[in-house]
């Protein structure tokens, strides 16, 4: 990035909800300012429309699941400096990759669109690291204004932004939140995953769901354990591992062997 | 015979939620063809609900839509708590109304402002208009915020929020929490009433079109989370009822489907709303309508955008009224027993009816799971609106004029297309 001009910037979307560009988009006062600060060559949820522009930071979220968003980020990759993923579909695959546990797109598009053949969809819906080099990921289901303007500004700096990587449980110390799981039996998934939310869940008295994905070495055998001491079936152990987040290791193989699901053979 | 082929390619159809074309072929005086495309891959979602238990699907269906998903936690757990037969409490009904009055303020604020206002100014984006209207812009950021606020009261965030289950909510507010956002819902009412006078002398064509409206309609409320789905054209059915009157069909331009009420397309969203509900407005909403002149029901498209505002305004006020007094309950929910069940749930999401039907076994898991969102139900809309719009403005103007007329005229529906593509009709259709 020279000091000559404004750094540029693209915010792309692929198969998605819409809600990690939210991060933006709700940033209020602060989305007119970071306008200031950076040139945003590309959003078009926000009007900018120029998708193959050089860029010095490209966002982007979403998951790839078609032949036409795999040719997309191979352009994309191609013509930006740092590539930040934003959210769960773009990092990990999200809620969609659930598709890819049971090798069912065929036959799911079969069953719901009255002429299959006009969908032109790939078997499985991954995240971007699988398609291209990623340089920064940022974890949340949805990511917040906090983690996207963070991130901007690090670059901006040219230094590597700070990433959380401690478990929920730890924020939940911090805020003095009472353990969810040992006070109330709830199948928290606290303890094996990514802080960066603010322990939202149990601070709400419920269960945490991992939307952040999972924290670093995080101890799943352990954790499926203990939800199978609280009572919970095999199916609803896997359940816990294979949701927002199913595409990621170590949950994918965490619901897989509470499953009894040996990968690679269809159920 | 001149022939022109006018294509707004991907992503240029932009300042809409999620992705989508416009091809359009003219031929001479005459329209040969034109699709809204809406390639948005498919998410299968009504597949991912299937074999889950009712517990997880409020956090499964917010992930459909980053902007609503207030609305598909409600149209869900009321469609399960009709199945499980649990009626929840009267404080949780009034909380998920706020609940809900917050997702109305956040989504239209951010539309009218960030999507549709700088068509009708002329500017390329809200960063450029922010430039000339900081005042106007400032105005719309704040109303988006105290949107975010009041879901973020009860979803402890305002994007995926984390407080809605069967049966209530997880967690109350605090009395003190809730006074705060009563002071800041008060303070919001003027310019929310701003607002509704900006958007009405806003420089908007004057074209009248035939159309169908669909919402909700209650007894005494505006339209919200609860009442009987009626039309202008005189259907009134019971929620549970609409799949018999409402038709999906698939077609090869687009991965969501289009919805028609007994062979016609149809509109939902605030335009429907207001039309349909004019007569619940309360009064001092229904004045600052009067006083702009507006009269409703309208055949305006364009006054969607003054419906937008007149519910942000509805919103604001309802929120405030129905917090006034706020106290904890005992509990924030009522437990559920699950049993095998079969029911819809259907309310106002910001776009319009979003309506949803699940099958539950005994054990509370999903067997099968539909879901109708307003955007599919306006695809067809869209399109008539588009065919009728660009013939009445003229076919012969250049293509960056018809592209503009076309881009405004599918912004005014605020399609959300990420949601639109990932709900479809499971009965299986195959031609021989």
């Amino acid at each position: 990035m020279t000091d000559e001009r404004k750094p540029r910037v693209a915010v792309h979307k692929f198969s998605s909800c819409d809600g990690c560009q939210l991060a933006f988009l709700n940033l209020g006062p602060d989305l007119l300012r970071l306008a200031e600060l950076v040139e945003i060559v590309h959003f078009a949820e926000a009007g900018p429309s120029n998708p193959d522009a050089d860029v010095d930071i490209a966002f982007i979220e979403g998951s790839v699941s078609t032949p036409d968003e795999r040719e997309r980020l191979r352009r994309i990759r191609a013509h930006s400096g740092f590539l930040v993923t934003i959210g769960a579909c773009a990092t990990s695959g999200g809620l969609q990759a659930l598709r890819n546990l049971r090798d069912s797109e065929s036959e799911w598009r079969e069953a719901i669109y009255a002429r299959p053949e006009y969908i032109d969809s790939l078997a499985h819906a991954t995240a971007i690291r699988e398609h291209a080099r990623v340089d920064l990921e940022l974890w949340g289901c949805p990511v917040d204004g906090r983690q996207v303007l963070a991130a901007v500004r690090a670059l901006l700096f040219g230094v590597p932004p700070v990433e959380e990587r401690d478990k929920v449980c730890l924020e939940c110390k911090r805020h003095q939140t009472v353990c969810v799981m040992v006070a109330r039996g709830e199948p928290c998934m606290g303890p094996v995953t990514r802080t960066g939310c603010g322990a939202l869940c149990p601070r709400f008295g419920r269960d945490c769901y991992a939307c952040y994905g999972p924290a670093e070495g995080a101890n799943t055998t352990s954790l499926a354990h203990r939800f199978e001491g609280l009572g919970l079936a095999p199916e609803a152990v896997a359940r816990r591992f294979h949701f927002i987040h199913s595409g990621q290791e170590p949950f994918t193989g965490a619901g897989n062997e509470a499953a009894g699901i040996i990968p690679g053979k269809a159920r | 015979m001149s022939e022109r082929r006018i294509r707004i390619e991907t992503p240029a159809l932009t300042r809409v939620e999620g992705e989508g074309r416009l091809d359009v072929d003219i031929r001479g005086d005459r329209i040969h063809r034109l699709h809204l495309d809406i390639f948005e891959p498919p998410r299968y979602f009504e597949k991912f609900l299937e074999g889950r238990h009712y517990s997880e699907v409020p956090d499964t269906v917010a992930r459909i839509c980053g902007i609503c998903p207030v609305a598909y936690q409600m149209s869900a757990v009321q469609a399960l708590e009709s199945a499980f037969g649990i009626r929840p409490s009267p404080w949780v009904e009034a909380m998920r109304r706020v609940f809900y009055c917050g997702e109305w303020i956040q989504s239209h604020a951010l539309h009218i402002h960030l999507l549709a206002a700088p068509d009708f100014l002329g500017f390329d984006d809200v960063m450029a208009m922010a430039r000339e209207h900081p005042a106007t812009v400032n105005r719309g950021l704040s109303l988006q915020g105290l949107g975010n606020a009041l879901i973020a009261l009860f979803g402890a965030r305002s994007v995926h929020p984390v407080g809605a289950r069967v049966g209530g909510f997880h967690h109350a507010p605090t009395p003190a929490e809730v006074a705060a956002l009563v002071e800041r819902l008060e303070a919001a009412i003027p310019e929310a009433e701003a607002l509704v006078r900006w958007t009405a002398e806003l420089p908007l064509p004057d074209e009248a079109q035939e159309f169908t409206s669909v919402a909700l309609r209650h007894e005494r409320e505006y339209p919200m989370v609860a009442g009987r789905i009626v039309s202008s054209a005189g259907l009134d059915v019971a929620a549970e009822a609409f799949d018999e009157h409402m038709q999906e069909r698939h077609e090869p331009h687009s991965t969501a489907l289009f919805a028609a009420i007994d062979g016609e397309p149809y509109l939902v969203g605030p335009l429907a709303r207001l039309n349909l509900n004019r007569d619940r407005l309360p009064a001092a909403v229904a004045a600052v309508l009067s006083e702009t002149g507006i009269g409703f029901p309208s055949a305006n498209m364009y006054h969607s955008v003054v419906a937008r505002a007149v519910e942000i305004l509805f919103a604001v006020r309802e929120a405030r009224d129905l917090l006034a007094g706020y106290r904890e309950p005992d509990s924030p929910w009522v437990a559920a027993s699950p049993r095998a069940g079969d029911a819809a749930g259907a309310t106002e999401a910001p776009r319009g009816l979003l309506w949803h039907r699940y099958r539950t076994d005994d054990a509370g898991l999903i067997r099968h799971a539909r879901i109708v969102p307003p955007t599919s139900q306006n695809q067809a809309r869209i399109e008539q609106d588009l065919h009728a719009a660009l013939r009445a403005g003229g076919l012969d103007r250049p293509d960056d004029a018809l592209r503009r007329h076309a881009e405004t005229v599918i912004r005014n529906y605020d399609p959300c297309i990420s949601c639109a593509t990932h709900f479809i009709d499971l009965r299986v259709e195959r031609g021989s």
